[in-house]
């Protein structure tokens, strides 16, 4: 398989994992090591005075894996700003996952803010990485704003419904001249597999590993999955027929008289 | 004097905000602070001298995708 790489960095797997919603922080880093990823997001909160919790960044931090701090919770491009060099202070990376969903209950991007985000991010040194709507147009005009790849949302967050997106991911993979990863919806290891077959560069998964039954597994299913995926993308998929008429595959002559 | 910590108002005699984050065990890797919305890098926290009713900000990791 052909390296990852982004921003000058390499990586050897193209699955991304978020960190939400696990039982526990042993689990989750057990999933996180489990699945091979290089790359983990980590979101940020206000600490409370009255319930100091167990630190999740001891959990991620190994010396293979890039930390992705994400602009959760913010709703406009200038309280990203803001979140952004919290972010570069607390965890000491330029590296950013830039999410601006004012909405709680779709959690869908604003394009707007996220738009102007990225463009006064990246004039800033960040290594901008935004999630966004699967629009081709937005993912061209990131892409010019400095954005170091784009996110496309496959659903909404936490849906698993899949690539509900998938036509317009695909124009968004033939234009881009950056890496494209899924991001948001993937709930199986056969929607991250398509992802990777139509030529996505990653996949970033957290829901579907995280609520599975056993997260550990299902880590290395959403491995294999990718791996699947990408393999057969670097490989050269058959066309696809237009129409439902059988294509022999076997000599077709009569041997039985 | 009172400040906002977090959006709670806590009485404090830390005359710099590095003083407030070490009373409060808050000064450990990980952390990043803001006074009024601005981003105070741990390098001025020091001499970052805080006035009655600042508002200081004061995040850390937390589980996120």
């Amino acid at each position: 398989m052909e390296k990852l790489v982004i921003a000058g960095r390499e990586f050897n797997s193209r699955l991304f994992l978020g960190t939400g919603k696990f039982d526990s922080n042993e689990i989750m880093e057990q999933a996180i090591l489990a699945s091979g990823t290089e790359m983990v997001t980590v979101a940020m909160k206000r600490i409370d005075l009255d319930n100091r919790e167990d630190d999740m960044l001891k959990h991620i931090k190994h010396p293979h894996i890039q930390l992705l701090p994400n602009t959760s919770g913010v709703r406009d491009a200038k309280e990203a700003v803001f979140a952004a060099q919290m972010a570069r202070e607390a965890f000491g990376t330029n590296w950013l996952k830039l999410e601006i969903h004012p909405d709680p209950r779709y959690l869908l991007p604003d394009s707007i803010e996220t738009l102007k985000a990225t463009e006064e991010l990246a004039k800033m040194g960040f290594i901008v990485l935004p999630y966004c709507q699967a629009d081709p147009v937005l993912c061209k005009r990131l892409e010019e704003a400095g954005a170091a790849t784009v996110m496309p949302l496959g659903a909404p967050i936490g849906t698993n419904r899949g690539l509900q997106t998938k036509e317009f991911i695909r124009i968004i993979i033939e234009q881009a001249n950056i890496p494209v990863i899924v991001d948001a919806g993937i709930g199986a290891p056969s929607h991250a597999a398509e992802a990777m077959e139509m030529g996505a560069s990653a996949c970033l998964v957290n829901t579907a590993i995280a609520i599975a039954d056993n997260p550990v597994e299902m880590a290395k299913a959403f491995k294999s999955g990718i791996e699947a995926g990408r393999m057969a993308y670097e490989a050269g998929l058959g066309v696809q027929a237009a129409n439902f008429e059988a294509e022999a595959s076997s000599p077709l002559t009569k041997f039985l008289v | 004097m009172e400040i906002r910590l977090n959006d709670r108002t806590i009485t404090t005699e830390a005359r710099t905000l590095g003083e407030l984050l070490a009373s409060l065990n808050l000064n450990s890797p990980g952390v990043a602070a803001a006074v009024n919305n601005k981003l105070v890098p741990r390098t001025g926290w020091d001499t970052t001298v805080l006035a009655g009713n600042d508002a200081v900000t004061v995040i850390r990791a937390a589980c996120g995708g």
